[in-house]
């Protein structure tokens, strides 16, 4: 175990390292002028020149990367190059924003996509089977925007129960999180029901049924804790995408998230601001999923980590 | 002979006819209360010398005062931290005398040396400030560095004088410009490269708090120089928040301006209830959304087929489709900007003569081209208009449409034969005719990187540009008439096709008061945050 963990480790930083080159010369060869962000429209060519000396933005791809990569090991993400501010305090000033929303989305998303997928399962290919797939195709094609602002408008403009958008309390977590619960269900119901039917079939469920189990406990002691291995995993993906942020539903509802930052700085070209949050997004899913592998033989004891 | 101008209205009025009266205070304005503004863009920084977004722009006029500022609601120049100034008869001095007692936030008395310490920040290359280029013609300005400017003299701890390389008719507005404001040294040392975080001025109101991505709360400031304002106890910006929620939260009372305005799909319903409809102020900006055409690039270079593509545009039609949000343009500048042409038809809408004329030059039969726009709404369906109206003559326009700084980067380079400027318009800077031309339009913005996406330059309009400029005056009629005349010229050369002047749409909540000028203010947007009230 400790020798596969250092090895996923170093695994980990390996693929970092490949994301920060990737997204660094992406970056580079974009046909967007980050000093002409900058300067302005009333700039003269020589102040343009200059800022770009400044910045370093003048030097070959292979020196600033390597500048950057230099900074980056001693946890200097830089500063943006519009608000001047450093990335880490703009990144920082919207994590707990962030882990909050993904803790309670992710939540949702399994309240709802689990038990519609079990449901599924046991009722396949009945009436409720259809239904409860053809619900989970509808949220997962469902427009953020339009699932957000429905949701905003019913239950906190009419009823009334939620403030309108915002941030702070449990009330204002509410309605973002029940959007991506409602969004994100129908991938984890999906998921859920194939798995649980796959195991349904398998001989050590027939045998449970046979010595006279009730349905229940076969369900949730035997088939369930099989059955939910592949959900692991992709929570270990959704943190990923939680944390390179959630857009639509984070400006609909206020919610002062990574996304918007991130949204924000490409409009604007402001490269250490996409880069500090690329990383981080990219970071998450790292550990994200080394999570979901470490968990894995805990839940299944036949899984061994090698 | 040298004329002194005192502050006072009368005087003022005398010297410069344009710049005619103070400001009369609403008699039925109260002092208390906090409104609440909302924006979907956080605020990416207070510092007045980088700032330069409409979101900023009016939340720094009130946390920093310069030497010269406007009458509230118009754009009337007036004295600001200038008690008086003085301009020598060959307009290249400038000599201001500054109040005495005005405070920073901090508590210290502000002195001639801050004014010349400003000037100095703004304009060294390492501040990196996008509004350096405005004082271009301080003397000194080329070798603008850590030393400050040559050009900037204190005579003593309240007179300033400022001498100019060339004269510069726009100078007293370049005065007004928030990059101008007065900063004290102290605080900038003090924030270690992030002034804009932790701006302190000498504005109607002070930063209390701001919490990023979140929220900004202003706070009045009780010292401000100016007698009675503002009247506002507080001021809170309340960013992230999407237009369509801004605007049921202020038909639920939590809000009392949306910053962004009235979303578009929101716009007719809004404007169908009177009781709604009542809170909205509409007036002019100084703005224009005009096609560039690339005189440098096959088939636009030929006059023949600029004026067609002029032709070929039905203005009315794009105007409907931002529902009539803004009236169809003629010309460059817009009809509120002094030296606006009153009467000038500009190319009517024709699609006969314009196909006549593209046969004229040899292409009856059309051709291919790109236009490239910005790809937020509405700017995609108004390319689409545009492409609609140039199949009409036979021309086919690819649209390529994408990121804003994807846009501005194949504008520079002069690689886009046609671009609408939409979400990139040219909204003046100050009130003044020369800030229309320069970079968008004259030889010094057709270079790679520049601004003039048309690469269009004459040179006997640029000199004619120059000369209006010499003039010390900047509302000389002469000077004006000599303004109308280089956009006439620019017209007959057709390298724009203008298509709309943008009107703004502000709305409010029932509490807010103020005159209506105060909604649609010229140089604050949405409002003039000093002089609004709470009723």
């Amino acid at each position: 175990m400790p020798a596969y963990l250092l090895r996923r480790l170093f695994q980990s930083a390996l693929i970092l390292l490949g994301i920060s080159f990737v997204t660094f010369l992406l970056l580079f060869v974009l046909p967007a002028d980050p000093v002409r962000q900058i300067a302005g429209r009333s700039a003269t060519p020589a102040t343009v020149e200059n800022i770009r000396q400044q910045l370093g933005l003048d030097q070959p791809f292979i020196v600033q990367y390597g500048r950057y990569l230099g900074n980056l090991l001693q946890g200097d993400l830089g500063r943006s190059y519009l608000q001047k501010t450093q990335v880490s305090e703009l990144i920082m000033s919207r994590l707990p924003a962030t882990l909050q929303l993904m803790a309670a989305g992710i939540l949702a998303e399994l309240v709802l996509g689990l038990t519609m997928g079990i449901a599924a399962a046991l009722m396949r290919g009945r009436a409720g089977d259809q239904v409860l797939m053809m619900a989970s195709f509808v949220t997962v094609s469902a427009p953020q925007f339009v699932v957000s602002l429905l949701l905003l408008y019913v239950f906190a403009v009419k009823l009334g129960w939620f403030p309108i958008g915002g941030y702070g309390t449990l009330a204002h977590l509410v309605l973002p999180a029940v959007t991506l619960g409602i969004l994100g269900s129908g991938w984890y119901s999906r998921m859920m029901r194939s798995s649980m039917i796959e195991v349904l079939r398998a001989d050590y469920i027939r045998t449970a049924r046979a010595k006279g189990l009730s349905r229940g406990r076969v369900v949730l002691r035997h088939a369930l804790p099989n059955a939910i291995l592949p959900v692991i995993a992709m929570i270990g993906i959704d943190i990923g995408i939680f944390m390179g942020g959630i857009v639509v539903v984070e400006s609909v509802f206020g919610w002062p998230g990574i996304g918007q930052l991130a949204w924000q700085a490409i409009q604007r070209v402001d490269i250490p601001i996409i880069m500090g949050v690329t990383l981080v997004s990219a970071l998450a899913i790292v550990i994200g999923n080394l999570v979901a592998d470490v968990i894995a033989p805990l839940i299944d004891p036949r899984i061994r980590l090698r | 002979m040298k004329k002194w101008l005192a502050s006072t209205a009368l005087v003022l009025s005398l010297a410069l006819p344009a710049a005619a009266q103070e400001y009369t205070p609403d008699p039925n304005a109260k002092a208390g209360g906090t409104i609440t503004i909302t924006y979907k863009d956080d605020v990416a920084t207070l510092d007045p010398a980088i700032g330069y977004d409409w979101q900023n722009w009016s939340m720094i006029k009130s946390l920093f005062d310069g030497l010269m500022d406007y009458v509230p609601g118009t754009t009337t120049l007036r004295p600001g931290l200038a008690e008086s100034y003085e301009i020598s008869e060959d307009g290249l001095t400038y000599t201001f005398k500054l109040r005495a007692g005005v405070k920073f936030h901090n508590g210290r008395e502000m002195t001639a040396e801050d004014v010349k310490y400003s000037l100095g920040r703004v304009t060294d290359p390492a501040t990196q400030s996008p509004g350096a280029g405005f004082f271009g013609s301080i003397a000194g300005f080329d070798k603008a560095g850590p030393d400050g400017l040559s050009g900037v003299e204190v005579v003593d701890p309240l007179t300033v004088k400022i001498t100019l390389s060339r004269p510069d008719a726009t100078f007293l507005h370049v005065m007004a410009l928030n990059f101008a404001s007065v900063v004290p040294k102290e605080a900038v040392d003090a924030a270690a490269g992030d002034f804009g975080k932790m701006p302190v001025g000498t504005g109607a109101f002070k930063l209390a708090e701001w919490t990023l991505g979140q929220r900004l709360v202003f706070e009045k400031n009780a010292d401000y120089w100016r007698a009675g304002v503002p009247y506002l106890d507080g001021v809170v910006f309340e960013v992230g928040q999407e237009p369509v929620v801004a605007l049921l939260r202020l038909q639920n009372g939590e809000v009392d301006v949306p910053g962004d305005g009235i979303p578009p799909a929101k716009f007719q319903e809004v404007m169908a209830d009177p009781a709604q409809a009542a809170r909205v102020v509409v007036g002019g900006q100084l703005h224009t959304g005009y096609i560039t055409l690339n005189v440098t690039t096959p088939p636009f270079d030929k006059l023949e087929v600029r004026k067609a593509v002029n032709m070929a545009i039905n203005k009315d039609r794009i105007v409907q489709i931002i529902n009539g949000r803004a009236v169809p343009a003629t010309q460059p500048l817009p009809p509120s900007m002094p030296g606006y042409t009153e009467g000038y038809a500009g190319y009517a809408f024709d699609v006969e003569g314009a196909k006549k004329l593209l046969a004229d030059a040899g292409l009856a039969d059309g051709f291919e081209t790109d236009l490239y726009v910005m790809n937020t709404d509405p700017n995609p369906r108004i390319a689409q208009a545009i492409q609609q109206d140039l199949a009409a003559i036979g021309v086919k326009a690819n649209i390529q449409s994408l990121a804003q700084a994807n846009v501005i980067e194949a504008g520079g380079a002069g690689t886009a034969p046609m671009i609408w400027s939409g979400g990139m318009g040219w909204i003046a800077d100050f009130p003044d005719p020369s800030n229309f031309y320069g970079p968008i339009l004259g030889c010094a913005g057709a270079v790679e990187g520049g601004w003039n996406w048309s690469k269009f330059c004459d040179a006997a309009l640029d000199a004619k540009a120059t000369e209006a400029d010499s003039v010390s005056d900047p509302a000389d009629p002469a000077r004006l008439a000599k303004w109308s005349e280089v956009y006439q010229g620019v017209m007959e050369q057709a390298p724009w096709v203008p298509v709309f002047n943008e009107e703004r749409y502000t709305m409010k909540s029932e509490r807010m008061g103020g005159e209506d000028a105060l909604y649609v203010d010229p140089v604050s947007i949405p409002v003039n945050y000093d002089y609004v009230f709470v009723k």
